[in-house]
């Protein structure tokens, strides 16, 4: 029989990438003397040494072995805990994540790293020699001409206490060969005396078969120490014993001709059975292959593990939805106007099962944010290391869940920026003591909801940003102007601008290439912000903003001609009918509206997108106050309808990214509605201004036609 | 027909165990350590235990020894899964009460044809 | 039925009337459509459905064959009206004017996009040495959408690359 493990490799990965992880904290967390930690993460390590032997992992289970055996010394207290193991620990637990990740995509490895990684095991190990050899030694058992075995088996009188049978280790033998059992009764007591549940029987067994030696003894494997076992060859060479065996009362003159061309036969098949085996063996090794790459397909796609209470509650939500359903219909079978209490009533239940299920289907794509935050403690670990600077990671609100998408790609921006807070933020030690600051500096992350957001804030308390380096800086790349004037606000967005680097060296840590800038836009592409927060000699402070989840938007809907446009309400700031006192034109055709204190450019949306309306009159059209990136514009509208939740639907499935345009959806009645990227649309009507103004100052008209497309 | 508990912390392997044994025939209980196991045991009949040895909650030693106190487990065969093939750990489960030992990696066949020396 | 007669039953080239028969003759099936009076065709296995025309939801700032988007069971599918991309007849919008939803899998990724003809005419099984090689003399439809070309009966139908059809539609809507 054969079974197909393949389909438990996936399982197997991510359950070692979980153990990888708790490896890693574990070992983070170490103290001397720490027991239960030292016990999980050889646990862990443990169990991904066993999966990988058996899912056909070899240099993993080869690797782990060796993580195992030092994790073992220090879990018996064999060896101290001291902070040169907890680190070649830590590079051990990566270069395991590497093998298993070479082993998920059937790639190659960085082998230096491994064998190196793997030298320095053996070396704090002190080239203890693993048992492999001990085993070496019991297949080396060299190869007698046997063609059977006299067993002598003697099982203490307790053997059954432990669960073994003799008759399942008899049918076990049988398999093996043709056997002749025989039972020895002497020691069977008289029955008055017997205890049921212990064993009197001996057995003298005959083994007829061409099996070598330690097959045998392995049936007996797990009995030899309550047994008194003696095995006994017969060999060709024994000729009497062999013939008396094998055909009793045969006339031995007659037999042996009979008998002794079988042996060769039989020597031959095992021969060519032997053959065919090493044939299939490259077979083998190209299924193991495909194996691979089916588990990394696999991977790949992606796999989320739900709690059974989510899976639970869904199931509740779809029972009573079939309960609503099937009493509408029964409504529906004999309807007449007296049941349309009946019938509101049901489409009310129906309205809420569906909300109800809308939320419980996503809840299952949410996960706690420590999935993203559980590599950090290793990440400023390792930073303290590199920079010398000691400072300590604090974590807040890991718990708080957001979608497993978001998730996905907040981590490279998030990693960046710790690392900038402990590259640029926090300062060396002799620094922080000058200053009065406490020797150790503290970066923090948190997490905590907020509305429909999550909110990361990634925090230290270093030196803060420097205003007067960031504009020297900005104004040296030709950012700005050397006697524009900023907010601090303005300032501190300088750091996002591209190709802006504030430390004075670019160090290998933060400053290689990928910029503040990248992170923004990453940021931005997830429907987020970030914020700055500053004080000089204090720290500072990066605020995350986040939708939870990207598949789901809470919408306005407005009308615009003939068009219905969504716009996110999250980025709405207010919605207003237009006060003909508070326009006010300026610099010729840009329209401003006094909003209390701000003056608030219009960007009329048929302009924008080029559509026909009748609703060209500014005092005729309604104003939809959004906010992008702190800048605030008035989007006039022809009309502002209802508010409701939209399915996001990409348009780059079959389409393309559209300027403005964020996705689509399908609303209630069918049709689709384009739903706005407020950022975008800014950008484009700063793009139309700044081409108007080239016109107006070139006086070129070819421009002008150019900003009419 | 033969009634298996199968006692591993990790999912794969519980897994694969599980399936190796319903494909060939027999009936399987699933516990996630021994602390589980325990408690299935409590309330069901079994013809085998297999089960790992390192195990968060109660370890598969500690499970042996509890289960061989309940009396409709004196006799009934447990298995340990274990990746110490050294001397030591034998003699720590034989005398928890242990039938026999299966060395990891083991394969399917392995499993079946070894688990034949305990039951039918 | 012998198999004989069976084979003298297939509709050769050309003659595609007979109902329900079209399943068992040997070549590949076309879909053939008109673009004012041309006769136009394109691989039947990448026709996801025929539609009726309808109104779109415009995509702002897309060039004037980007007639918009639909919802086709959930999913957003552009319209692209083929008379405006080839510069082939009027683009009116009539009782008749389908619009021809076609789908493409190429590796790893499929893309559906319909397109607005004037009227689907008609399926002609073709064995792939029937279709010949297109002239090289310009006309207003690109070579890099032709196939090739089909003699039906005394017609010429122009066989459309559905592939770069969907393709090159990316680029030009990028510049």
């Amino acid at each position: 029989m054969s079974v197909d493990l393949s389909q438990f490799i996936p399982s197997f990965l991510e359950e070692s990438f979980e153990g990888l992880a708790l490896m890693e904290s574990g070992l983070l967390d170490l103290k001397r003397g720490d027991n239960e930690t030292i016990h999980s993460i050889f646990r862990a390590a443990h169990s991904i040494k066993g999966g990988a032997g058996t899912f056909g992992f070899d240099n993993v289970t080869e690797f782990t072995h060796l993580v195992e055996t030092l994790l073992d010394e220090m879990r018996d207290g064999r060896r101290e805990v001291t902070s040169k193991d907890t680190e070649i620990l830590l590079d051990a637990v990566d270069c395991m994540r590497l093998l298993i990740e070479a082993a998920r995509d059937n790639q190659d490895y960085d082998h230096d790293k491994v064998a190196k990684t793997s030298s320095r095991l053996s070396e704090t190990l002190g080239d203890e020699q693993s048992t492999d050899s001990e085993n070496e030694s019991n297949s080396n058992i060299e190869k007698k001409d046997a063609c059977g075995y006299n067993i002598k088996f003697i099982p203490e009188h307790s053997l059954a206490k432990t669960g073994n049978d003799p008759i399942f280790l008899f049918s076990a033998l049988a398999e093996l060969g043709e056997l002749t059992i025989c039972a020895n009764t002497e020691e069977l007591p008289a029955l008055m005396d017997i205890d049921a549940q212990e064993l009197y029987l001996s057995w003298q067994l005959t083994l007829i078969t061409d099996v070598e030696e330690a097959e045998v003894i392995e049936i007996f494997e797990w009995v030899e120490d309550e047994c008194l076992l003696t095995l006994e060859p017969i060999t060709n060479t024994s000729d009497d014993e062999f013939t008396q065996n094998l055909s009793e009362g045969v006339n031995s003159i007659i037999s042996e001709p009979s008998v002794q061309p079988q042996l060769p036969s039989k020597a031959a098949n095992q021969i060519s059975l032997a053959s065919t085996k090493v044939e299939h063996e490259p077979d083998a090794v190209i299924e193991e292959k495909s194996k691979a790459a089916k588990g990394k397909v696999k991977a790949d796609l992606g796999s989320i593990r739900v709690g059974v209470d989510k899976v639970d509650s869904l199931i509740n939500l779809v029972g009573e939805l079939v309960i609503t359903q099937s009493m509408l219909s029964e409504l529906g079978n004999d309807f007449d106007m007296t049941k349309v209490e009946r019938l509101t009533n049901g489409l009310e239940q129906l309205l809420q099962n569906t909300k109800e299920l809308q939320e419980s289907v996503m809840r299952i794509r949410m996960l706690p944010i420590s999935f993203a935050f559980n590599r950090f403690p290793r990440l400023v670990h390792d930073l303290a290391i590199k920079t010398g600077k000691t400072m300590e990671l604090v974590i807040n609100g890991e718990q708080t869940e957001l979608d497993k998408t978001v998730m996905e790609q907040i981590g490279d921006p998030l990693v960046h920026l710790v690392r900038n807070a402990a590259d640029h933020g926090i300062e060396s030690k002799e620094i922080r003591l000058a200053n009065g600051k406490p020797e150790k500096g503290t970066i923090s992350l948190d997490a905590y909801h907020q509305g429909g957001n999550i909110v990361i804030e990634i925090k230290d308390d270093g030196a803060g940003i420097n205003r007067t380096s960031v504009l020297d800086k900005a104004i040296d790349k030709g950012l700005i102007d050397a006697n524009a004037t900023l907010t601090d606000s303005q300032v501190y967005d300088l750091l996002f601008e591209p190709g802006f680097s504030t430390a004075a060296e670019v160090t290998d840590i933060s400053g290689r290439g990928v910029g503040m800038d990248v992170v923004k836009r990453n940021i931005q592409a997830l429907g987020g912000r970030i914020q700055v927060e500053s004080t000089l000699g204090k720290g500072s402070t990066f605020k995350v903003n986040l939708p939870l989840t990207l598949a789901i938007l809470d919408g306005q809907l407005v009308k615009v001609g003939t068009e219905t446009y969504i716009i996110p309400l999250i980025s709405i700031v207010e919605s207003l009918q237009i006060d003909n006192n508070l326009i006010n034109r300026v610099s010729g055709d840009m329209v401003l509206y006094r909003l209390r204190d701000d003056n608030v450019p219009v960007l009329p949306i048929y302009q924008l997108f080029n559509l026909e309306t009748e609703c060209t009159e500014i005092d005729k059209a309604l104003l939809v106050v959004v906010e992008a990136d702190g800048q605030k514009v008035g989007l006039m509208v022809d009309d502002l309808l209802a508010q409701q939740q939209v399915v996001i639907k990409s348009l780059n499935d079959n389409y393309q990214q559209v300027a403005g345009i964020s996705g689509a959806t399908i609303l209630g009645d069918g049709s689709v509605a384009m739903i706005l990227d407020i950022p975008g649309m800014i950008n484009m009507a700063l793009e139309q201004a700044q081409r108007a103004q080239r016109v107006k100052t070139d006086g070129n008209s070819s421009v002008a036609a150019e900003l009419c497309l | 027909m033969t009634k298996v508990l199968v006692v591993d912390d990790s999912n794969s392997i519980r897994d694969m165990v599980s399936f190796t044994l319903k494909s060939a025939g027999y009936q399987t209980v699933e516990a996630k350590d021994g602390q589980d196991g325990l408690s299935k045991a409590k309330i069901n009949n079994f013809d085998l235990v297999i089960s790992d040895v390192n195990m968060p909650n109660m370890d598969g030693i500690s499970l042996c020894t509890e289960l061989r106190k309940l009396a409709s487990f004196k006799f009934t065969p447990i298995l340990m899964l274990t990746t110490e093939s050294s001397s030591e750990m034998k003699i720590r489960g034989k005398s928890a009460g242990a039938t026999g030992w299966l060395v990891k990696p083991f394969n399917p066949e392995k499993l079946l044809a070894t688990i034949k020396r305990v039951v039918k | 039925m012998n198999i004989q007669a069976m084979a003298q039953d297939v509709p050769v080239e050309g003659e595609h009337t007979v109902e329900g028969i079209d399943f068992i003759t040997s070549g590949d099936q076309y879909l053939t459509f008109l673009l004012a009076q041309e006769q136009y065709a394109v691989d039947i296995l990448c026709v996801e459905e025929i539609r009726s025309w309808e109104q779109p939801t415009k995509i702002p700032n897309a060039p004037s064959y980007i007639k918009g988007v639909i919802n086709m069971r959930g999913i957003i599918v552009p319209i692209v009206d083929l008379r405006l991309k080839f510069s082939i007849g009027k683009a009116n919008y009539l009782e008749t004017t389908v619009v021809i939803v076609l789908t493409y899998h190429s590796d790893d990724k499929s893309r559906t996009i319909g397109f607005v003809v004037d009227a689907v005419s008609d399926v002609l099984n073709v064995e792939s040495v029937d279709i010949k090689p297109a002239p090289a003399f310009g006309g207003c439809v690109g070579q890099q959408y032709i196939d090739g070309l089909i003699n039906s009966e005394n017609k010429v139908v122009t066989v459309l690359n559905v592939a770069n059809l969907q393709q090159v539609e990316k680029h030009r809507l990028q510049s």
